[in-house]
């Protein structure tokens, strides 16, 4: 019995050294030696094997269809062309309005076309893959041949037993190294070296939580990194986009004070450099929130504030909708698009399904992360543009850079309902088209 | 979402649902799973809520009633049967299809456009009378015209198309105004896969 407990001491006292030797000094000094790069040319190789396996199998069945997922074919015709097509064969009435009884068929049309496959409530869900990736969340598990069951056996046991473990211990020693050290870095007095230091320190952890999760990033663009003074807006798919951005520069969060383990997290990152809590009930005052923004950014020795506009998780297939308080705030504004390749795992936190915790679980189990980063140049508010139509420019620079779709929903619809001014706007261009401009509806 | 292999045998009915409607099988699996992700609560059946949660639906002007048209009299949630039996009337018309007559196709020209009178009808009497016409035109136009003006909107299309002077639209008026439009282009949704 003893020496089952001393060789399992021993066993465990060979892995931390391993992993404080081959991952976290490394990570420590922004060095690498390769064993990422090795792993995910193998898995790369890998999942392009099954690909091919999986698509010869299917060539007997049916085909699939062209690489867009739409479920209909769409016409995209606008309603004014479309209800022009179905009055064509009437005369234009002089008088009583230019209504027909064939009016319906278009509005009947458009709304089961959104029974039947709408573009917004699919962005709250996972992104379907055309091919499978070896994980069962992905698509359901088929029997193809007993090569690929094999090698999705060995991938169930390397994800589980290897990966897991090793990700979650690097994920261990990464927040409680992001406590000690910035508590630490805190206790020293305000010296120009204290600012370095917590950069080092904030970078060093978020680097080894990357390497908790096997995440490979690539940043484009870096010579438009944002900085200090200016605000970064970023779309929002997983609370790991933190990670992400902060494992190449420092930012300085906006957020609730939480309870518990984030409360003590946030508590040690505000002792080392300035970030923005608010208390739940100071969040409700925009004035208060805009206010303490705009004095952070203000102060040209504090860190770019990191905010996702969003406000909530998207599927990385979209940008939806952003929210204007931080672009009324009138600073330099760095948008950041990233896009998570779904080949290696899904990385959007479908938060009404999956609990933080099921989530970070199912990343740690996953192959890997990889994301493309862009950084792209800073933009300002012009005169003639109010904070809305800024948004919107921002966002659809984003959008376009990360090969997103860039959709006027606003992300808030995961849970709430559509405005009624929408329908308002619809009634509008319905009456615009049955009595002309001289209609008496109000102006808006 | 994103299980692309479950086969259609899952589907309740399925053999059945696609003699009648004439979806393929997998068509018929495509719907099911759109049913499930709408059927948000699990119980088996849509209700008004679950529909009405769809942005585009809800913005749309006559959303209502084209929700209703899922719910048969008196009842409150739609099952699957009942969800592809109003969806087949929108199937894009084939021209070779062997079995049954052509007339009693869920999809024919005949049915899209009594699923599309039904709209107007509400209370199912056969006519479309002045008022049934007046609750639709403002339902569409909602505050952008005046009462006058949507009185002579509803007086000019009832002259139009009341050929037997008894101030309502019934089926066959409805039709004979509708005859020149493209009815099996306008009303169908051609589903991919």
């Amino acid at each position: 019995m003893e020496d089952f407990w001393a060789g399992a001491l021993w066993v465990l006292k060979i892995w931390l050294f391993l992993i404080v030797s081959l991952i976290m000094i490394p990570a420590m000094f922004g060095f690498s030696l390769g064993i990422s790069e090795t792993y995910m040319n193998l898995l790369v190789k890998t999942l392009e094997w099954a690909t091919l396996k999986i698509q010869k199998a299917k060539t007997d069945e049916q085909t699939l269809t062209s690489s867009s997922n739409g479920l209909i074919q769409r016409e995209d015709g606008s309603m004014e062309k479309e209800l022009e097509e179905l009055r064509r064969s009437r005369p234009k009435p002089s008088v009583g309005g230019d209504f027909t009884l064939s009016d319906c068929f278009y509005f009947s049309r458009r709304g089961i076309e959104s029974i039947v496959e709408d573009e917004v409530t699919q962005r709250f869900t996972s992104e379907e893959l055309v091919s499978w990736n070896l994980l069962t969340r992905t698509n359901d598990f088929q029997y193809i041949s007993l090569k690929l069951t094999l090698v999705y056996g060995i991938g169930i046991f390397v994800r589980y037993c290897i990966l897991a473990p090793l990700r979650i211990t690097l994920a261990i020693i990464g927040l409680s190294w992001l406590v000690i050290g910035t508590s630490a870095v805190g206790l020293l007095p305000n010296w120009r070296i204290k600012s370095w230091l917590s950069e080092w320190v904030h970078v060093m952890c978020y680097r080894i939580c990357a390497r908790g999760l096997s995440a490979t990033i690539r940043y484009h663009n870096r010579e438009n990194k944002p900085k200090k003074g200016g605000i970064c807006v970023a779309n929002h798919t997983t609370p790991i986009d933190i990670v992400i951005l902060c494992n190449d520069g420092c930012y300085a969060m906006v957020g609730q004070v939480h309870g518990g383990l984030m409360g003590v997290v946030q508590r040690a990152m505000v002792r080392s450099c300035p970030h923005v809590w608010f208390e739940r009930a100071e969040m409700k005052d925009r004035h208060l929130v805009t206010k303490r923004l705009r004095d952070h950014v203000n102060d040209k020795t504090k860190l770019p504030i990191l905010i996702f506009p969003e406000g909530t998780c998207v599927n990385n297939t979209s940008v939806m909708m952003f929210k204007k308080g931080s672009f009324e705030i009138g600073a330099t504004i760095y948008p950041v698009a990233m896009k998570y390749d779904p080949k290696f795992g899904d990385a959007f936190w479908n938060s009404s399904k999956y609990s933080m915790v099921s989530y970070l679980l199912m990343m740690m189990t996953s192959w890997a992360l990889v994301c493309n980063v862009w950084y792209l140049p800073a933009m300002h508010q012009q005169e003639d543009e109010d904070a809305v139509q800024f948004a919107n420019r921002v966002k659809s620079a984003i959008a376009q850079q990360g090969g997103l779709v860039d959709l006027q929903w606003d992300g808030g619809l995961k849970r709430a309902k559509v405005k009624e001014s929408f329908k308002e706007q619809q009634q509008k261009q319905y009456s615009t088209m049955v009595v002309g401009d001289d209609s008496s509806g109000h102006s808006d | 979402m994103g299980s692309s292999s479950s086969s259609v045998n899952h589907v309740p009915n399925a053999q059945e649902l696609m003699q009648e409607t004439g979806f393929s099988a997998s068509q018929i699996l495509r719907l099911y799973e759109r049913f499930e992700f709408l059927d948000r609560d699990r119980t088996g059946g849509l209700s008004f809520q679950d529909l009405e949660a769809l942005p585009h639906l809800s913005i749309n002007p006559i959303g209502d009633r084209i929700i209703g048209a899922f719910f048969s009299q008196g009842q409150e949630t739609v099952d699957f049967a009942s969800f592809v039996r109003v969806l087949a009337h929108f199937r894009p018309v084939d021209s070779n299809r062997r079995d049954g007559a052509p007339q009693e196709q869920a999809n024919s020209r005949t049915r899209k456009l009594k699923f599309a009178f039904q709209l107007y009808d509400q209370d199912k009497d056969g006519k479309i009378s002045r008022a049934e016409l007046l609750q639709v035109l403002r339902s569409m136009l909602g505050i952008q015209v005046t009462e006058e003006q949507l009185q002579s909107i509803a007086e000019r299309a009832i002259q139009e198309a009341d050929l037997d002077r008894d101030d309502a639209i019934s089926f066959d008026e409805f039709k004979k105004s509708l005859e020149k439009v493209d009815i099996d282009h306008k009303m169908s949704i051609r589903i991919l896969r």
